[in-house]
């Protein structure tokens, strides 16, 4: 089975937004939440960066770890998904996230907040797929289609990659020994100390 | 203590933040704007979900599985890359968006404009029924009703003032047969005041390109700069206005090493992906490539051969260049030497080259004359005319090359015919209506303001008004406008309102109209903008999704889109809009006359024949509907670098991409389009060229002692690949045809249907009014252009400053360097009169740059298009940029006290204008810079003018609009506005 991930060649994000409304558009998620957004750094400097950030399906994902009703399950594809009806809308996923990725429609303490919303890989939910209940609580479910999440696959510079990790990795690595410099993977230069020329 | 409680602090921030939708830590400019943002009324309502559901069971957007979904593919409807959208169609309801793999220019990929079309064609903002203004009330009116009314107001004020009154200003927005029909029906109407949004985008860029080598139009394509190893940008920031572009333009730079050089006086995030970053004055371009120029005449680095055969005039440029020395252009540009001479070098030596530009190099009172000192550039060096070269001018809109070509310009008729008799006749012999017709429609022009009287003919041959002065010409005394009365009534088909600088006289002209009428999807700014009580009809119509037609990209490729949906509420199209008002004032008989016409709606596919029948003088002639239709079903057969299909596919082998014009003759001899303009290395039947020999076959040269000398300007030895004429020749009319013997390969119906052109002189038929495409078939046959093949011109002979000279913007920061450089002298030109130099002078006399010490220039932001009424209704792109700013460099912000997100007034040096806006206090501009993206309207001088739109009609998010402060000038050959440059002056609020 395929480990599917995403991956952000920040050395092709221009900062479009695409990726964003392209969920916005497949899933149609209400205003206020974001299972997308472009983050940039250094912004208007040089040296500015951008990488698109979303629920990155951690492999021992800590939203899970800590969630008190146990809302996360992994699919086979490890695509991590929850269920919108176990949620308590308690917020302690979104503390545990590093990338923020949990929303939720209000603002406000614990039960307040209402259902988590976050980034399903295009993948659903725990109901039937391609389902209209499915449809209504996560979105779309285009994994069920045979396709790739939307926002990558629209992605205006082919930055955003999705699919099988080993997949995107090969894409990746190829295009990091054509271009001969450095490497834009988020995170490269912390783990590795190597300067990305611009 | 105190760190503790910051630590509180931060941590609450950063939950309540992330809660809202936000990301955390990094300050940029979506993060601390939308802080702000969500907070506000009118917005924050919107967020409002139900509780566990991303969205209500009964919306929109939720496909039928169990159903198959219609895949229709059409093109976005946003800038000029040509984006294929694939839509979903289940139950006439747009459900879905794919990515459109199979097309060779966007290969499925969209930007946040393009992923987020699908919202256009259900979004609740869009104007719903016709609209009328009752005593300040919208008030709902039938179509009937709206065009009875608008068509008596019309020939009300044709009796009154004259058909020249009424304004008729188009859209890029338009397919390419809107915007034929709405330049015909200009031509029906009887004026040449036909616009649209080219002129305030890339008019200078047509005139100075078509002027120096024959065609105003991006030579190679988004894709052929995969082959470049030098990349120049200059004014354009491609990652927010084209981001798609950028996929091709980053596998270039990645594959080919390439030299990415962005030329801008923002750090961009074009910028923020070059290999090298020049920050340079706005204004000074001339300077710039002069001074780039010094390095490569004084080194020799240019392509001597080229020169030799190709271009005329280039000693002209080289005196010209002598006087900027490395000093001079750092005292004017601010660019220091040693980095021009690094980028010079490359550009001359690391071929190919391309220069890339948009409207930062266009929108000047120099306009033309910019886009003429990048040719030089590109011709020195040899960077014209083949693989990975090239001016890769990127246009605007979706439509706005294919709206240029068809003539929605005050000075042409369709396919830059211009308007001599010879033009006028030629289309009037495609439209099978008589000249004559055409020239009693048009006004008597009596004696005036010191000026002779004009007759009929004369008014048909006379340019219009350019869209940036329309306001001008309704404020001024009718005395100083060259027509015969000022303008009273508007027409507006799809433009904003809020694209063209002083706003604040727009705003008084507007209340003075007897007739405004704004035909789109939504009201504009146009709508709201005025105190109009009466006078004011709204006509819905529908986007490009809800129609067929096709529509031309940048790279001149033509891509047909077809109907996804039925227009949505009562809007109509454009072609159904105009054929109910042409019904109307009487004429839809005659302009329709070979069009075929069901139920009130003209059919698009015959709209094109039209064109294509008369469309030979660019190449419009041979895009059939069935071919242009087969390209668009098997996208996936065109090669992504070269754009051409494979020899041996059946019915569209060997063509190039959405066949790119010039495509020679008609459809039948299968001509596959032209990729790369001027490419000698082809045939011309492969899509090779030759510069176009458009100005003549020779010159006089008067020398220093007076002594006349005759100068060819054909092209010296230089011929396009398997051409049986080996040196320069001129244009090819029915004459030349004989005097090579070659007339002898004309059909006899082709030769009777010239002699029956020519009438008495059939010798004189030229290969652009041939209609039975004769003449073009044969020269193709023998391995030439019908066009000719000359030099380019480094000198345009024609244009004011043929040599293009470095001047001073208007308002300008230099007051030390207007002596040296002064603007233009006043003249009259298109109907008006431009007193540039006296504005110039009174700014200077004045000291206005002490006052208003910061200059302002203006932009696009990736999320929204052109004035933004449209994108700032659509909810998902609304959401990413919800508040109107100005950027300020960090130094300017603190000697003013200015606090980042906090609002500031921007003032303007004219008439007291100004602008509430919030800070972005950033390094992206320098010190003493200010920027102010442009979509912005429905604030006006810190006035919310929300209840000024029909209800329900307004657009999500409103500002204040950049033009409200910008100023006076305009270029002398086009009449494009200075929209880069003015000075301004910005408080805290």
């Amino acid at each position: 089975m395929a480990r599917v991930k995403f991956l952000c060649d920040a050395d092709r994000c221009i900062e479009c937004n695409a990726c964003v409304t392209a969920c916005k558009n497949e899933h149609d998620v209400p205003w206020g939440i974001n299972r997308r957004r472009v983050v940039t750094i250094n912004d208007g400097k040089p040296g500015e960066r951008s990488v698109s950030m979303a629920c990155m399906h951690c492999t021992d994902a800590p939203c899970a770890a800590v969630c008190p009703v146990n809302c996360f399950y992994t699919t086979a594809d490890a695509v991590v998904l929850h269920s919108k009806d176990t949620c308590i809308g308690c917020g302690y996923c979104f503390y545990a996230c590093p990338f923020g990725a949990p929303q939720y429609p209000r603002v406000g303490n614990f039960g307040s907040r209402g259902k988590m919303d976050k980034c399903t890989y295009c993948a659903g939910g725990p109901e039937a797929d391609l389902s209209q209940a499915e449809y209504v609580k996560y979105g779309s479910n285009r994994l069920a289609e045979g396709k790739l999440p939307i926002c990558a696959e629209m992605c205006s510079t082919k930055a955003l990659l999705a699919g099988d990790g080993a997949i995107i990795a090969e894409i990746y690595k190829e295009r990091v020994t054509r271009r001969g410099y450095g490497s834009g993977a988020w995170g490269w230069k912390t783990a590795y100390k190597e300067t990305v020329g611009i | 203590m105190l760190i503790k409680r910051r630590d509180a602090a931060a941590r609450g921030s950063r939950l309540q933040a992330v809660a809202a939708g936000l990301s955390s830590g990094a300050l940029d400019r979506r993060t601390f704007l939308r802080r702000s943002g969500l907070v506000a009324g009118g917005v924050a309502a919107l967020g409002a979900g139900t509780l566990g559901s991303v969205k209500k069971a009964d919306a929109i957007g939720l496909i039928d599985h169990s159903k198959p979904a219609e895949r229709k593919k059409n093109i976005c409807t946003h800038c000029s890359v040509g984006c294929t959208v694939v839509g979903e169609v289940q139950n006439g309801v747009w459900v879905g968006q794919e990515p459109a793999w199979e097309s060779p220019i966007n290969r499925g990929t969209h930007c946040a404009k393009g992923a987020a079309v699908r919202e256009l064609v259900f979004g609740d903002r869009r104007l719903k029924y016709p609209l009328k203004l009752v005593n300040g009330e919208w008030t709902r009116v039938s179509w009937d009703q709206a065009v009875n009314e608008i068509g008596d107001k019309m020939t009300e004020i044709r009796g009154k003032s004259g058909a020249d009154s009424v304004y008729l200003l188009g859209s890029a927005k338009f397919t390419n047969e809107g915007a034929y029909l709405f330049r015909k029906f200009a031509a029906f109407w009887g004026t040449n005041s036909v616009d649209h949004q080219a002129r305030i985008c890339h008019s200078t860029t047509v005139a100075g390109v078509a002027n120096t080598w024959g065609y105003g139009a991006q030579t190679n394509s988004y894709n052929d700069i995969r082959n470049a190893k030098t990349i120049v940008f200059m004014g354009s920031n491609a990652a927010e206005a084209h981001p798609v572009s950028l996929q091709h333009i980053l596998t270039g730079k990645e594959t080919n090493r390439a030299n990415v050089i962005v030329f801008d006086p923002r750090f961009t995030r074009t910028a923020a992906h070059a290999t090298e970053y020049v920050r340079f004055r706005g204004g000074t371009d001339i300077a710039v490539i002069w001074g780039l120029l010094h390095h490569i005449f004084a080194n020799g680095w240019e392509d001597k051969e080229f020169i030799r055969q190709r271009v005329d005039g280039m000693d002209a440029i080289r005196a010209e260049v002598a006087k900027w020395t490395p000093e001079e252009v750092e005292r004017v540009t601010g660019i220091p030497g040693e980095q021009m001479k690094k980028v010079a070098e490359t550009f001359a030596k690391q071929r190919p080259s391309t220069f890339i530009w948009c409207m930062g190099g266009t929108q000047h009172t120099v306009g033309t004359a910019n886009v003429r000192a990048y040719c030089n550039l590109l011709l020195a060096t040899g960077n014209v005319g083949s693989n990975g070269t090239g001016a890769n001018i990127f246009r605007g809109h979706t439509n706005v090359q294919g709206a240029t070509d068809l003539g929605l310009d005050i000075g042409t008729l369709p396919l830059y015919y211009g308007l001599v008799e010879g033009a006028w006749r030629h289309w009037s012999r495609v439209w099978d209506v008589p000249y004559e017709y055409f020239q009693s429609r048009f006004d008597e022009v009596p004696a005036k303001g010191g000026r002779p009287a004009r007759t009929r003919k004369a008014s048909m041959e006379t340019p219009g008004i350019p869209s940036t002065r329309w306001f001008d010409a309704v404020n001024q005394p009718a005395d100083d406008v060259d027509q015969q009365d000022n303008i009273k009534a508007m027409f507006v088909f799809g433009h904003g309102g809020n694209t063209i600088p002083r706003m604040p006289d727009s705003v008084s002209a507007l209340e003075k109209l007897d007739l405004l009428v704004v035909a789109d999807p939504h009201p504009t700014t146009f709508a709201a903008l005025s105190g109009r009580k009466n006078g004011t009809y709204l006509l819905p119509i529908c986007t490009s999704f809800e129609t067929d037609g096709s529509r031309t990209a940048s790279n001149r490729s033509i891509q047909w889109g077809e109907k996804f949906v039925e227009p949505i509420f009562e809007s109509k199209d454009d072609y159904e809009a105009l054929y109910l008002i042409s019904k109307k004032l009487g004429f839809a008989d005659q302009m329709f006359k070979n069009i075929k016409v069901t139920n009130n709606k003209p059919d698009a596919e015959d709209l094109l024949r039209e064109i294509n029948r008369g469309g030979f003088s660019t190449g419009y002639s041979g895009q059939s509907p069935e071919r242009i239709k087969a390209h668009m079903a098997n996208q996936g057969k065109f090669d992504i670098v070269t754009l051409r299909s494979n020899a041996s596919e059946p019915g569209f082998g060997g063509d190039y991409y959405g066949l790119p014009w010039p495509c020679w003759g008609k459809p039948e001899i299968k001509h596959p389009g032209t990729h790369i303009l001027y490419n000698t290395n082809l045939h011309v039947k492969d899509g090779g060229g030759t510069f176009r020999a458009r100005f003549g076959v020779v010159r006089e040269e008067k020398a220093a002692d007076g002594t006349v000398t005759q100068v060819s300007m054909l092209a010296d030895g230089s011929y396009s690949k398997g051409s049986e004429l080996t040196d320069g020749y001129p244009e090819f009319t029915l004459g030349v045809l004989k005097k090579l013997g070659w007339d002898k390969d004309l059909t006899e119906d082709e030769t009777a249907q010239i002699v029956k052109i020519g009438g008495a002189n059939p010798d004189s038929v030229g290969w652009a009014v041939d209609l039975s495409g004769g003449i073009i078939r044969v020269c193709l046959d023998h391995g030439v252009l019908p066009f000719g093949n000359a030099k380019a011109r480094a000198v345009a002979y024609n244009l004011p400053d043929p040599v293009p000279v470095h001047r001073e913007p208007i308002y300008t920061p230099r007051t030390d360097l207007v002596a040296k450089y002064p603007t233009r002298p006043d003249g009259r030109q298109f109907r008006m009169a431009n007193i540039g130099a006296t504005v110039q002078k009174a700014a200077v006399d004045k000291g206005l740059a002490k006052a208003f010490p910061i200059i302002l220039t203006s932009g696009r932001l990736v999320e929204y298009e052109g004035g933004g009424e449209e994108t700032r209704s659509n909810k998902w792109l609304a959401e990413l940029q919800q508040d109107m700013f100005v950027e300020i460099n960090p130094a300017d912000a603190s000697a003013r006290g200015v606090r980042d997100g906090g609002f500031v007034w921007v003032s303007g040096p004219e008439g007291g204008a100004k602008a509430r806006v919030k800070a972005l206090v950033t390094e992206r501009v320098g010190k003493g810079v200010a920027f102010m993206p442009f979509h912005f309207a429905g604030w006006f001088q810190g006035v919310d003018q929300r209840g000024n739109y029909p209800k329900g009609t307004d657009p999500i998010v409103l500002g204040e609009s950049v033009n409200t402060v910008t100023t006076y000038g305009y270029d002398p050959v086009t009449g494009m506005h200075e929209g880069k440059v003015t000075l301004c002056q910005i408080s805290a609020a």
